[in-house]
């Protein structure tokens, strides 16, 4: 006799604000979430297959095009997960291990002002948008200045980099660097005292860190719920134990949260970057590469190797033969994939417009999500 | 003595006409400038390709519109689905005739004694054409579209009327001419009914499905409200019809609480008295002045725009019924009390009115930020 009225909407794989492909089958009662059910899978292209058929070197293009707005970061991943295998890991030079690393800082500031300049959008906040992309040019450019690429960068090779830096790099980075925190600035004085912006994120998709936890969240998500765990601390790789750096890490665990928290870590990404620059000036140029042989068939075994992405813990699991030149399995661990397994938790009994705030919050590229 | 039909029929015509002109070319160009100014708030160009500076935009955007393909959804509801775009139009048009452009006779194509409530009555019927657009397009997010701008027209109807009351107390009438003609004798409507001029601030954006109330066209949310399915010229209906009930909206307020063609305190500068010796020029310069002050309006539009994030529905309804129309009845309250006073007492109430919204505004504010969060973010050190 009482009809509930529930409508179905297929919010995407078609849909502005669904960054990318992903579907989510929404039970609504008016403007109320019942049930957000993810329907992911229109961007498999079988890249863990993909990675069974060629040699390792050949594979870093290929992790290119999982998180494609990180590159840099899928290359790290890569190349040191292969390293440990082979057990090279502490022969990387210094100079080399600087390099990924401002490569990673980078790309984690262009990551995070991506995910800003797309999360403020889907907020209604039209203008931030733009003011992000200015700057993420600007770091695309320094790409561009070291690899040639912008976007799938290729820019590591297992055992080293493949180039020593361009002439002037150093001081564009600088350059740079030096106008990012006015930059920061103008974003948080758009949006983080702003009312509606508060209304807006505040209390939204709280996540308990026990539930953040058992989710098995990880990146600003993680940190936003108040959980210490950052893998570039917890595990470290490369020379991160040596450079100066917070973690910062939310409260309630709520959209609000999260947003404070990557805009307090790209101020950290960018002390980074500070420190390594004088670091780098030290080391001899054109030491780049370890003395490993050109032909990379790493030892019997498997390892797995995860690093702290832009979007969380990035991991990859790779078994050796120790005939081929391939790996007999690859596996990757994306945190985005991961991540997005919280969204119908978080998106339960709030409002539609609300969905929108979550899928910006936890911060997806589907690319990655589907592989 | 002037033939009756010129007087009643081919003048106003005439007026119309003209008016309904000059304000076609404020929407068409403020498509332009508002893009131009979104693009110089946002680091960015604006269209700059077409004619000098991009101007011919204004032209290039209808002959895109009017040669794009005009799609009806086979599932739509053809007779609704047409009738969605055309019914916004209407009022929108209609309201034209009744607005002030300058000092009267010349620039005021009706002058009738119910003026505003006629405004408010043909504005708020904008909202059918929205709502039949949404439903009959058969797209679940053109429906809550529709349902999100029919909810909101509604409710912010309301504060609109309400904050209106005051100023009619004030000056008496219901003529636009009289309570222009009020406020250059006495100040501004503004300064007595400053909580008035707020409220009618926000309704009127509301009212306008502009950020941040752009809901019912969230294109993060809904892709594009109610106009999802529409496409051309049926689309270019109802971006005119907004634009034109933007411009209305801002005739009103200039009219309402900043003086209509006026530029006067209690008598002095620019009144109709001082234009009207000067003849037709005179006119124009009182035209100019209303021109300039609804310009400013819509520029703020522009800038609420590049500014802010956009409102959830719920916290619309909030900021609507908790906020908005409290605050506009309490304004009727006081107003209404200080009328009175000021007929029996002779004295100055426009002085104690501009006080007591001062106080007001200041009193909301402090409400409103004293319950500000700090900002929650530990940032821990973990070495």
């Amino acid at each position: 006799m009482f009809d509930v009225h529930e409508m179905e909407v297929n919010f995407g794989p078609q849909h502005p604000s669904t960054h990318g492909v992903l579907r989510v089958l929404l039970k609504i009662d008016g403007e109320r979430i019942i049930e957000a059910k993810p329907i992911i899978g229109y961007l498999h292209r079988g890249t863990e297959k993909l990675f069974e058929n060629m040699a390792y070197p050949q594979c870093i293009p290929h992790t290119d095009r999982m998180d494609y707005v990180a590159s840099a970061t899928n290359n790290l991943g890569f190349v040191e997960a292969v390293e440990k295998l082979m057990g090279v890991t502490k022969q990387i030079p210094k100079r080399a291990q600087l390099m990924r690393v401002i490569l990673s800082e980078l790309q984690r500031i262009s990551s995070h002002l991506l995910w800003l300049a797309t999360h403020a959008i889907d907020i209604g906040a039209m203008t931030p948008f733009f003011y992000c992309f200015r700057e993420r040019e600007q770091i695309l450019d320094l790409f561009e200045q070291y690899c040639g690429a912008r976007l799938t960068l290729n820019c590591m090779r297992i055992g080293g980099m493949p180039d020593d830096m361009p002439p002037n790099w150093l001081d564009n980075i600088e350059e740079f660097i030096g106008k990012f925190d006015a930059a920061v600035d103008e974003y948080e004085a758009l949006l983080t005292n702003n009312r509606i912006w508060k209304r807006r994120t505040v209390g939204i998709g709280v996540l308990t860190p026990e539930d953040a936890i058992e989710w098995g969240v990880t990146g600003p998500p993680l940190r936003g719920s108040g959980v210490e765990w950052d893998l570039r601390r917890a595990q470290p790789y490369e020379c991160y134990p040596e450079l100066d750096f917070e973690i910062p890490i939310g409260k309630n665990g709520d959209t609000y949260d999260r947003y404070l928290v990557r805009m307090a870590e790209m101020r950290q990404s960018k002390r980074i970057l500070e420190q390594c620059i004088p670091l780098i000036k030290q080391t001899p140029a054109g030491d780049i590469k370890a003395k490993i042989s050109r032909v990379i068939r790493p030892p019997e075994g498997e390892v797995y190797h995860s690093i702290e992405s832009p979007k969380g813990e990035l991991g990859y699991h790779i078994i050796s033969d120790g005939k081929t030149q391939n790996a007999y399995r690859c596996r990757v661990r994306p945190p985005s994939f991961v991540n997005l397994q919280a969204l119908p938790a978080m998106a339960q009994g709030h409002l539609v417009s609300d969905l929108v705030a979550l899928i910006g919050t936890i911060d997806i590229v589907l690319g990655e999500v589907d592989r | 003595m002037i033939n009756p039909w010129m007087r009643y029929l081919v003048w106003p015509l005439v007026k119309f006409l003209v008016a309904f002109v000059i304000v076609q070319v404020i929407v068409a160009a403020m498509n332009y400038i508002e893009r131009r100014l979104l693009g110089f708030m946002q680091a960015r160009l604006g269209p700059n390709r077409v004619g000098p500076k991009g101007l011919f935009q204004i032209i290039a955007d209808p002959i895109k519109f009017l040669l794009k393909e005009d799609i009806v959804p086979t599932s739509a509801e053809t007779v609704a689905y047409f009738l969605g775009p055309m019914l916004p139009l209407i009022p929108a048009f209609i309201v034209f005739c009744l607005i002030p452009y300058g000092p009267p006779p010349t620039f005021v194509p009706t002058d009738t004694n119910i003026a505003l409530l006629l405004i408010v009555a043909l504005t708020s019927t904008g909202v059918y054409g929205i709502i039949l657009g949404g439903w009959a397009s058969n797209n679940k997010y053109s429906l809550m579209g529709g349902l999100r701008s029919a909810a909101q027209m509604v409710s912010y109807e309301v504060p609109f009327g309400l904050s209106i009351v005051g100023v009619l107390m004030l000056s008496g009438s219901f003529s636009l001419v009289k309570i222009i003609k009020y406020q250059e004798m006495h100040v501004w409507n503004l300064f007595p009914q400053l909580i008035a001029a707020f409220i009618f601030l926000v309704a009127m954006n509301a009212e306008n499905n502009r950020t941040p109330f752009d809901l019912p066209e969230a294109e993060s949310e809904l892709v594009a409200g109610y106009h999802t399915e529409y496409s051309a010229m049926k689309f270019a209906f109802f971006m005119l019809a907004e634009y034109s009930s933007m411009t209305v909206n801002c005739c009103l307020m200039v009219s309402l609480f900043f003086g209509g063609w006026s530029l006067s305190l209690f008598g002095w500068g620019i009144t109709t008295e001082g234009l009207s010796h000067l003849g037709v020029w005179g006119g124009l310069i009182g035209a100019a002045i209303f021109i300039t002050k609804v310009m400013i309006f819509m520029l703020i539009y522009i800038w609420f725009r590049g500014t802010f994030p956009r409102f959830r529905f719920d916290q619309l309804m909030d900021l609507g019924w908790k906020w908005m129309i409290p605050l506009a009845l309490v304004n009727i309250f006081v107003t209404g009390i200080v009328v009175l006073a000021m007929k029996d007492l002779k004295f100055n109430g426009e002085i104690l009115l501009s006080i007591i919204g001062a106080a007001t505004i200041a009193f909301t504010l402090f409400l409103l930020f004293r319950g500000a969060r700090p900002a929650p973010a530990k940032v821990a050190h973990a070495r």
